[in-house]
């Protein structure tokens, strides 16, 4: 028993060392598109929940640094400033209003969400909004640390995502009407 | 094209600086080419001279003592022209100059031609055209990581370091164009972060700024205004300019003369139809790794997309 | 029994023994008590004893074996470099690949193979040198072996993972800060320096105390041979600037790991910091590289041309000079920054400066040359390989010292092809030179001559076939570290001819390693002394007994092999039940005290064991240098568990007068 741990140890660090440091340039575009998200996590009595289809970034430091990079290249500061939130809601916090896996997340930035979420697709590549979401996982502490990415080289206004405690996510109602 | 020697050559200079630094190269050459011969003459006439008594000591204390003698000196004539040519090479006068602030990014080179009127301000990128014989100021700094500005032909090169401004002056004198290339690691694709700098007569060089400081040129038929459509509605006004057009996001090249440009991709690509579809929809093929992500576009709707960038002169 | 087996008491208020009588022949050991000597220097037999190794030469062929092996590692990839470059726009490996084996062979070469590599053969040849019996401080030299040991092999298996360090050898902020490098790659660059340098480091220190606390009594400071000589300066090197690169590793983690700011200039860091203190590190770290490379070739010249080396002051003022004047010379990596012009050319004129002292050591070993009757061994090929190739180096790096100058070549195939010139010539070369002079004394067997005279001639020419046509490549504009160059550039040609080079270069290194593996079993045997030289490390047998010398030498010149005479008094008196080792004076070497040296021991080995842990966690997250702190904790209460009362501690030699005869004088003993 002993040895079968030490064993999965030992396999575990390599492993992960693999798909932390692995640079995917282009996905191939249909696998990505993710049709089966669910935005509740509710599902009817009388049965399992559906399968859920895992974001191929979830353990990839590069493609959560590039969702970092992203973030604040297509100004997603401008409604969510650094997480904290202003016209759009906090990223940063427990509360998710249309679920917090990737693949949710994922289906909120492609299809935009009333109150003031745009819908970004056709306007970004499919490969970036998966990178998107999982660094928005990452605000939360949803990451892995050794995956999450680190201070950014602008000013800092919040701690790096890979210091950031993980927050239990929690559903939140709708988020209130976009205050101007 | 020049010929594959002159090509990016520091010894091929085509204004002050680079003839200045080229000077000071042959003199140190023919300094290096001499001592070597002498030294290594010395090395082997020691083991190869078979029939030779041993010298004595006081001897080769002479030996030794001229022998510094003559490296103080070489090394102090080198230090006055190492120090004379720098002076030389910062000594450009300043009248008339063109000030090009130029920030570097991971992997192009944004270009920005300062005026003193607003209006008279354009951005360009990876490519730029100089009037020969009138001084030009870059001031360089960088967006993200250290890259160098490096032009061979013309001068030497100079760090681009984030948090830093710094200016570097240059001349053509003689009307051609000069490649040069990013010269310090800066990632992924350093390598492919090429650099054109086209020297013209005045009166090309005012041609040339006086269309770029224009805005795009209105589509002249009906395929490229479905494709300024296409281009609007797609991925890339997330990224890029094209002024006289609502695309204004600067986080890639400023495509409103795109057509002409000699290459895409900072020199990875010649700027031809064919090549440009390339780059449109699978940039990462000729360039993995660069921030140009792979786009989707129909058949159709590239086809005039292309059309429309094509008429982007 | 002798003076030194009484007790201080004893010795005290007791009539002076008679002085020994110079006619008489001089008391060496008896057969027993060499017996009893080598079983008391003895290393512990079975796996458990080959973890507790203290004895200098086993860890310096130890050091000598793994940096070759990884020497071996790094050459591969050397070799898969020039295949990618050997034609334009090849598709050999991707951009990716290619950045993270250019990065891996320059750390490497640099921390894991061309520094320990030279203290490695100060660790086998400078005890022997000055008639010591073991180096000083020998756990920490065992400790400091499988430091690094695990350093490397920490590097090259996160290689293989993929983790290997992109950023280049010197990880220039922001590229290698944390939004521009993501995951783990830049901190086991980080944390590879760590490694390397506590390893440096620890065996810095044992050299210098062994070189000026551990010598043979007559060694004065001015008796001390120049191999040693530039083993001290460098250890000194060291200490000074290992410092540094230290920080900045640390500084680099810290800002990738915590979010600290050191480099962020939009926080009130600077990236030019990095530059500063990494350079302040490295370009002394070349010399550290260079200045042992000239004790071997010291050593070597004086040895084939069978006279002492010319101006043995000289010489040693050059190590010295170039030891402190390499720390004036940093900024010439930074001249394309935008530094002010007399700031940069402060460090023009220190850069061509230091050009006096390395021309001063070459005009005294051409000197000896031609003072003496040159034999042409192997040994001295490799030390004219090195006058030539070095040369060519050492001119380059004038050129590039002229900050004109360098603003063209800066960053380009100019500055790959000086480094590889001063480093293969300055350093490759005599470290070849090395190994043919020392293995027979190592291994006692003589390496074979023709396959020597292949693997000369086979490097040359492959070295210059590789190398030389760099210079011309960076004239004509090909910038370094670019996986790949378009066609119309016209560079072609000549990497293909790199290529090509490169592939001769590996065919010498394969002549190299079959001469070795047959040489071990087959070759010559050695016996003492097969060159004829001069210095104390031939005085014993090849290859040397546990106790180093069953009768150490005294010397009274600086080339003892060649001066002392027949009646050269030999140290006597020690014990031959314990590890007893004479201590002497910095300046004369007269004996200070017996101390005791410590028998094998297995804690260096757990000690390191668990340091290797808390680095190797600590890029994960901060929380393991405190829960790694508990293991090294154990490991280093278990190392310096105290002695038990009564056992053999600290003697003082009581002297009033000189122990040892001036010349013309007859020996005396020497107490109260």
């Amino acid at each position: 028993m002993r040895a079968e741990i030490l064993l999965a140890i030992a396999m575990a660090v390599p492993l992960g060392a693999c798909r932390r440091e692995t640079r995917t340039f282009r996905e191939s575009p249909p696998a990505s598109m993710a049709t089966d998200v669910a935005v509740s996590d509710l599902h009817p009595g009388g049965g399992l929940p559906p399968e859920r289809s895992i974001s191929p970034d979830e353990q990839n430091a590069w493609a959560l640094n590039e969702g970092k990079r992203l973030f604040s290249a297509y100004n997603c500061s401008g409604c969510h400033a650094n997480g904290g939130g202003g016209m759009g809601p906090a990223l940063m916090d427990e509360e998710w209003s249309y679920g917090h896996e990737a693949d949710q997340i994922y289906r909120s930035i492609l299809e935009g969400r009333p109150n003031g979420m745009p819908a970004w697709r056709g306007k970004i590549p499919d490969q970036q909004i998966w990178q998107l979401a999982g660094y928005v996982r990452s605000m939360s502490g949803l990451a892995p640390k050794d995956v999450a990415p680190s201070r950014s080289d602008h000013m800092s206004a919040t701690p790096p995502e890979n210091a950031t405690p993980r927050l239990t996510p929690r559903n939140a109602g709708l988020p209130p009407a976009s205050v101007h | 094209m020049g010929d594959a020697s002159s090509f990016q050559s520091a010894l091929a200079a085509a204004g002050p600086q680079a003839a200045h630094i080229e000077r000071l190269w042959w003199l140190m050459f023919w300094v290096a080419s001499g001592v070597f011969t002498i030294v290594t003459a010395f090395v082997l006439g020691a083991v190869f001279l078979k029939r030779r008594e041993p010298i004595r000591d006081d001897a080769l204390r002479v030996g030794v003592t001229l022998g510094i003698a003559a490296t103080v000196l070489t090394l102090f004539v080198l230090l006055v022209a190492s120090v004379w040519t720098g002076r030389a090479v910062a000594s450009l006068g300043a009248e008339s100059a063109v000030t090009i602030n130029l920030t570097g990014r991971q992997w192009w080179w944004d270009a920005e031609y300062v005026d003193s009127a607003p209006s008279g301000r354009f951005h360009t990128a990876n490519e730029l055209h100089i009037p020969v014989g009138r001084p030009i100021v870059l001031n360089v700094t960088s967006h993200d990581v250290i890259h160098s500005f490096w032009v061979p032909n013309l001068h030497g090169k100079r760090d681009l370091i984030p948090g830093y401004t710094s200016s570097i002056w240059l001349q053509a004198d003689t009307p051609g164009v000069y490649h040069g290339q990013c010269a310090e690691f800066c990632g992924l694709e350093h390598a492919r972060m090429l650099l054109r700098v086209t020297a013209e007569s005045a009166a090309e060089y005012e041609n040339w700024r006086s269309n770029q400081v224009r805005a795009a040129a209105e589509p002249p038929g009906d395929a490229e205004r479905r494709g300024r459509d296409v281009f609007l509605h797609a991925t890339c006004t997330q990224c890029h300019t094209i002024r006289g057009t609502i695309a204004g996001a600067t986080m890639g090249p400023d495509l409103t003369h795109v057509a002409s440009r000699g290459t895409l991709g900072a020199g990875t690509l010649p700027n031809t139809r064919g090549h440009l579809a390339g780059w449109v929809l699978d940039a990462q093929s000729a360039k993995p790794g660069s921030q140009m992500p792979p786009n989707s576009v129909a058949g159709g709707d590239l086809q005039m997309l292309l059309a429309y960038l094509e008429s982007l002169k | 029994m002798s003076l030194l087996d009484r007790t201080p008491a004893q010795a005290e208020g007791e009539r002076p023994e008679p002085p020994l009588d110079a006619s008489h022949a001089l008391p060496s050991a008896s057969e027993a008590s060499a017996e009893r000597l080598e079983r008391v220097w003895a290393e512990k037999p079975g796996f458990v004893g080959w973890l507790s190794v203290v004895n200098h030469r086993s860890i310096g062929l130890r050091y000598i074996v793994t940096a070759f092996v990884f020497f071996l590692i790094t050459g591969v990839m050397a070799a898969l470099m020039r295949i990618q470059l050997a034609r334009p726009e090849n598709n050999f490996l991707g951009p990716d690949a290619y950045n993270q084996i250019f990065t891996t062979h320059g750390t490497a070469m640099m921390f894991l193979f061309a520094v320990p590599v030279m203290e490695a053969f100060g660790i086998y040849l400078v005890p022997l040198m000055v008639g010591a019996r073991n180096i000083a401080f020998p756990r920490l030299n065992a400790f400091s072996y499988w430091m690094f040991l695990f350093g490397g092999i920490f590097l090259f298996t996160m290689f293989a993972l993929n983790t290997g360090p992109d950023v280049g050898w010197f990880a220039y902020p922001p590229l290698s800060g944390p939004a521009y490098t993501p995951g783990k790659r830049a901190d086991v660059w980080a944390q590879l320096i760590t490694f390397s340098e506590l390893a440096a480091l620890a065996v810095s220190v044992e050299i210098i105390v062994t070189a000026f606390k551990l010598r043979t009594p007559g060694m004065s400071l001015d008796r001390i041979p120049l191999f040693v000589w530039a083993q001290v300066v460098t250890a000194f090197m060291v200490l000074v600037a290992m410092p540094a690169v230290m920080f900045a590793s640390t500084a680099l983690i810290l800002d990738r790991l915590v979010g600290t700011h050191f480099f962020n200039p939009a926080e009130g860091g600077d990236p030019l910091l990095w530059q500063h203190l990494f350079w302040f590190f490295g370009h002394p770290e070349v010399y550290i590289i260079f200045l042992p490379a000239t004790g071997i070739v010291s050593t070597i010249v004086s040895t084939f041309s069978r006279r002492p080396a010319f101006g043995y002051i000289a010489l040693v003022l050059a190590l010295v000079s170039t030891g402190f004047m390499g720390f004036g010379l940093w900024v010439h990596h930074m001249f394309a920054t935008g530094l002010p012009q007399l700031g940069e050319s402060f460090f023009t004129a220190a850069s061509i400066m230091i050009a006096i002292p390395a021309g001063l050591q070459f005009f005294c070993w051409i000197a000896t040359m031609w003072g003496g009757r040159v034999e042409l061994k192997i040994p001295m090929l490799w030390v004219l390989g090195f006058l030539v190739v070095f040369l060519i180096g050492g001119l380059t790096g004038v050129m590039l010292a002229a900050v004109p100058l360098d603003l063209q070549v800066h960053d380009t195939f100019f500055v790959v092809a000086h480094f590889h010139y001063v480093l293969i010539g300055g350093a490759l070369f005599p470290l070849f030179g090395a190994v043919y002079y020392w293995f027979p004394k190592m291994t006692g067997r003589m390496l074979c001559e023709r396959l020597g005279v292949w693997n000369f001639w086979l490097f040359t020419i492959g070295f210059n076939l590789t190398f030389f046509p760099m210079h011309i490549l960076g004239l004509h504009g090909m910038p370094r570290r670019i996986y790949t160059y378009q066609a119309d550039t016209g560079w072609g040609d000549l990497n293909m001819l790199a290529t090509a080079g490169a592939m001769v270069i590996g065919l010498s290194v394969v002549v190299f390693l079959v001469n070795v593996v047959t040489s071990l079993r087959a070759g010559a045997l050695a016996g003492d002394n097969p060159w004829n030289a001069s210095t104390l490390e031939w005085a014993t047998s090849s290859p040397p007994p546990n106790s180093n010398f069953i009768n150490a030498p005294t010397v009274s010149g600086r080339d003892p092999l060649w001066e002392n005479p027949p009646d050269q008094p030999v140290v006597v008196g020690l014990r031959d039940d314990v590890r007893d080792v004479l201590v002497t004076y910095l300046l004369d070497a007269e004996p200070d005290h017996r101390t005791e040296f410590p028998e094998p021991s297995i804690w260096p080995f757990f000690s390191a064991l668990a340091t290797t842990g808390l680095f190797i966690g600590s890029i994960f997250t901060p929380w393991a240098v405190v829960i790694g702190a508990v293991p090294l904790f154990v490991a280093l209460t278990g190392w310096f568990w105290p002695k038990k009362p009564g056992e053999t501690g600290t003697q003082r030699w009581p002297i009033r007068h000189r122990t040892l005869p001036l010349p013309g004088e007859a020996p005396t003993g020497g107490t109260a």
